[in-house]
């Protein structure tokens, strides 16, 4: 009992706490519209499993993908807003291969699809990463070229048609069933085991992290920031040409102009939901997984209850925002607010240097000003 | 000489941080025409001093007079209304704006349509024309001129609101020597003028160059205030480490001598190895089982001639070879390739990283040298952290406590750790024994004995001179860039005769600076004056 207790102590203090329960509430409120809304069926023909959740949990899968890719760029200190180009990029290579292939079971012509489409994602990835590392660019701007010329390569891809293409194989991708679950969650999370795995069991992780934290540390203590920041925009590269691959394998069109459209900004906001800060340094898979989620969760409930399109990013904006008035420190700010609550310093003294002194100090001459830093910084972090 | 009242008087200032004494009753006067410089060590309260009279940090004691009136300055705004203005290290402008735009930021002259460009560019040349840049475009980006001209258009910047008093915090750090002159001759034409100017700087001959007055702090406490021409360097030196001349003769009598065995060939050799704008073309040779000191003032080169030993700056002349082989040493890599470690004096920005735990912290630099796809099995990691953690007595001794949140003196213990469980052969420390407390410096100068015993050869740099003698078997002395003298220590050597080394050494700044003063395609306006 003690255990569960302890254990559920944690939880609420993580990051994403606040995403699981925004995730519970949103489908409570589906639930007041409809009782069954939460309901799994089991489809009498086939056996698979059908439901509001099974599609919350397909519709995740390609958030999924390019939020765990923006979240290791995320850490590094970078961001990559070409993930919505490059899903568009590998969907037009995909049905742009398959389109002249007449045998429509041919499960090689598949994987040469997915190959193709991934080895491309991958190599405007690294470009990113060359860009950011090499050339020097923010990481804001070599992506948002990226965005944009991505966009371009996939029109160039296909001729500036929205190709479609006829592939059973391909098209199992994101409507098969596999021991009655959707294949795209099953991949989904094998992809997203497989990256934790490979980045938290090697020491990745930890250079990852220390880069984002410290670069200049990192590089004195001997790690190679270029090749490490490089390979992480190609595993996002590659990432997003996975969701690409979801995307297009459900309706097996790809639209050069939709696919992927605006979907960095689902998956900035599924790593953010998930506690990792836009400054760099610590992040979460879980908490990631969980944003994603939500995100996912957010769409279909937008849709179950009738929201207007028109009115659909203002509720998702609203959503969000309370979402992330709750993660932070809220108890800092009621406390600064109280008349009387906050200890503040001797005279004079900002806001700034006033939180400084609530903290302890490591006793050397440089506290003071590394604590300022560390106080605007969090506040940065909290707006 | 003392005719005129000071236009700034500070008496007894105490400022306390949590757990330091930063400043101790300091005392302060800034007479108008008058350059008085602040001088100290690391750590003796320059720039607390500074802060304190520029409204940054509330003191805790004492009081501050301003014209004789007696002020309360509680922001930078207080400061500057009362006449005070500063420019820092680093030029805090906007590269992107233009010159005139970073001049009259904040007092654009206003007409009845918003702001009036033409005038605020027309007053922009005035204020530049005051200090002799009358023929600075003032529409240029600031980013396309120079260092040191962005650094005269600061100081034209904070003399717009028509300061009384001017601070200029180590204003020539990143400067040349012509640029030196030619802020020297604009602080000169600003003396004229009756600005009472605060010039802080680490070289020893600009202070002599450019100074009336001197202030001398040492460990937060005031030292004394002399005028410049009762002083000479050797005592301004002693008075700056605190110990006089008499007790420096006194100090040391049971220190290393050097008994090392040279027929195995040094483990290092560099010859002429410089970088332009940081250490002059330099000879070095470093023997295994040494400890061999870099004594010299903050900015002498000591820094950054270590730098260049491990690869953390690539160096543009000379070649080193280690055991008799040339190599090249352009990265951190390189450097720990080659078996050579390199501990920073800059241990917020370039060591500790602070999110990370004691633990990942001190693994770290053997993780980067495994590469990524090799990870430290937990144990390893466990075990390594373990060793260092009992063999340097870090406290708390909790692996997993954000490094963040250890002293000073512990977090210089978990990077010596880092670079110990490498198992350098050269080990280069950087201040390693800089702010932290008397306890954690004998811990680590016990470790550097140790570690020469052990065959490692060792470079001890430390801004406190009898430090560098009591550890070093031999003594490289630089001054301004340059390796100036190499001293073998033995029983009859002291910090003093070091002292003395520096202090007589002449550079020929100063001569330079004589003649140089109107030049550097800088014409004068007089009318504007």
């Amino acid at each position: 009992m003690n255990g569960v207790r302890a254990w559920l102590r944690g939880l609420v203090r993580r990051q994403y706490f606040w995403g699981i329960v925004a995730i519970l509430l949103l489908l409570g409120l589906n639930l007041i519209k409809d009782p069954t809304y939460l309901a799994i069926r089991t489809n009498p023909a086939t056996g698979n499993l059908a439901g509001n959740l099974l599609d919350i949990l397909r519709a995740s899968a390609p958030i999924l993908m390019i939020s765990i890719g923006m979240a290791l760029v995320i850490a590094t200190g970078g961001i990559d807003l070409s993930v919505g180009s490059l899903m568009a990029v590998a969907g037009a290579v995909c049905m742009e291969f398959l389109n002249p292939i007449t045998d429509a079971s041919s499960v090689g012509a598949m994987f040469a699809a997915v190959g193709l489409a991934l080895l491309l994602a991958g190599v405007l990835g690294a470009v990113n990463g060359v860009l950011v590392t090499v050339v020097g660019l923010q990481p804001f701007i070599s992506t948002l070229v990226m965005m944009l010329a991505g966009r371009g390569v996939a029109k160039v891809i296909t001729s500036g048609q929205n190709t479609t293409a006829v592939n059973e194989p391909f098209r199992w991708i994101a409507n098969g069933y596999l021991v009655r679950f959707p294949v795209v969650f099953l991949i989904a999370v094998a992809v997203v085991v497989l990256v934790a795995l490979v980045v938290r069991r090697s020491a990745l992780g930890l250079m990852i992290e220390a880069i984002g934290i410290n670069r200049a540390a990192s590089r004195m203590s001997g790690i190679k920031p270029r090749g490490i920041i490089i390979s992480v925009y190609v595993m996002s590269g590659m990432l997003a040409g996975i969701a690409g691959i979801f995307a297009v394998s459900s309706v097996m069109t790809v639209d050069v102009s939709r696919t992927g459209y605006q979907l960095e900004l689902d998956a900035i906001l599924a790593v953010v939901i998930g506690g990792t800060s836009l400054a760099g340094g610590k992040f979460s898979f879980g908490g990631t997984v969980v944003g994603s989620l939500l995100i996912a969760t957010l769409d279909k409930t937008v849709v179950f209850l009738g929201v207007s399109a028109a009115a659909t990013p203002a509720f998702k904006a609203a959503v969000i925002i309370v979402l992330c008035l709750l993660q932070s420190d809220v108890r800092a700010l009621i406390r600064r607010h109280l008349p009387g609550a906050a200890r503040r310093g001797p005279a004079g003294g900002g806001p700034a240097s006033a939180a400084g002194r609530d903290r302890e100090v490591p006793a050397n001459q440089e506290g003071p000003a590394n604590q300022e830093v560390t106080a605007t910084r969090q506040r940065e972090v909290t707006v | 000489m003392d005719g005129p009242s000071p236009i700034v008087e500070m008496r007894g200032i105490s400022v306390t941080f949590p757990g330091v004494k930063a400043l101790d009753d300091v005392s302060f006067r800034l007479f108008p025409g008058e350059v008085h410089s602040l001088m100290g060590e690391n750590g003796a309260g320059k720039s607390t001093l500074i802060k304190a009279l520029t409204g940054v940090y509330a003191i805790d004691a004492g009081t501050i007079l301003i014209e004789g009136r007696e002020r309360r300055l509680h922001s930078t705004a207080d400061a500057q209304a009362a006449g005070i203005s500063t420019v820092y290290q680093e030029v805090n402008l906007c590269p992107n704006l233009t010159i005139g735009e970073n001049v009259m930021l904040g007092h654009e002259v206003r007409g009845r349509f918003g702001i009036d460009w033409r005038a605020t560019h027309r007053a922009a040349t005035e204020a530049l024309a005051r200090l002799g840049l009358a023929d600075l475009d003032p529409r240029r980006p600031l980013a396309s001129v120079s260092l040191a001209i962005q650094q005269l258009v600061a100081i034209s910047r904070a003399m717009v609101v028509n300061a009384k008093v001017l601070i200029l915090d180590e204003p020539t750090s990143s400067l040349d020597a012509a640029e030196v002159a030619q802020l020297f001759s604009v602080i000169r034409r600003l003396r004229e003028q009756g600005v009472a100017i605060l010039f802080v700087s680490h070289f020893l001959d600009q202070v002599f160059a450019i100074s009336d007055r001197i202030t001398v702090l040492r460990n937060g406490r005031f030292e004394g205030e002399y005028l410049r021409r009762d002083l000479d360097r050797a005592t301004l030196i002693a008075k700056m480490i605190g110990k006089d001349l008499e007790a420096l003769r006194a100090l040391g009598s049971h220190r290393h001598t050097s008994a090392q065995d040279r027929t195995t060939g040094p483990l290092l050799r560099a010859s002429g190895l410089g970088r332009k704008g940081s250490i002059e073309p330099t000879d070095i040779e470093l023997y295994p089982g040494e400890v061999v000191g870099f004594a010299g003032l903050l900015g002498s080169g000591r820094t950054e001639l270590a730098r260049l030993l491990y690869g953390a700056d690539r160096p543009d002349s000379g070649q080193v070879e280690v055991d008799g082989a040339v190599v090249h040493l352009n990265t951190p890599v390189d450097g720990l390739d080659h078996g050579i470690a390199y501990s920073t004096e800059n241990r917020r920005d370039e060591g500790i990283v602070g999110d990370l735990t004691v633990r990942e912290n001190v693994i770290l630099a053997v993780q980067a040298r495994r590469g990524w796809a090799r990870p430290l099995s937990r144990r390893e990691q466990d075990e390594i952290v373990r060793r260092y953690i009992t063999a340097l007595n870090i406290r708390p001794a909790d692996p997993e406590a954000l490094i963040k949140n250890l002293s000073g003196g512990n977090q210089q213990k978990v990077l010596l750790g880092r670079w110990l469980a490498t198992h350098p052969r050269l080990l280069l420390l950087d201040e390693p024994t800089r702010g932290i407390d008397v306890g954690a410096k004998a811990e680590i100068q016990a470790e550097v004995s140790r570690l020469a015993d052990d065959g490692v050869a060792v470079v001890f740099i430390s801004s406190e001179i009898e430090e560098v003698v009591r550890l070093s078997e031999r003594i490289v002395v630089l001054k301004d860039h340059h390796k100036i003298g190499e001293i073998v220590n033995g029983p009859d050597v002291t910090a003093d005769q070091i002292v003395e080394v520096i202090a007589r050494h002449d550079s020929g700044v100063e001569t330079q600076l004589g003649a140089e003063e109107v030049s550097a395609g800088v014409t004068v306006e007089k009318e504007s004056a």
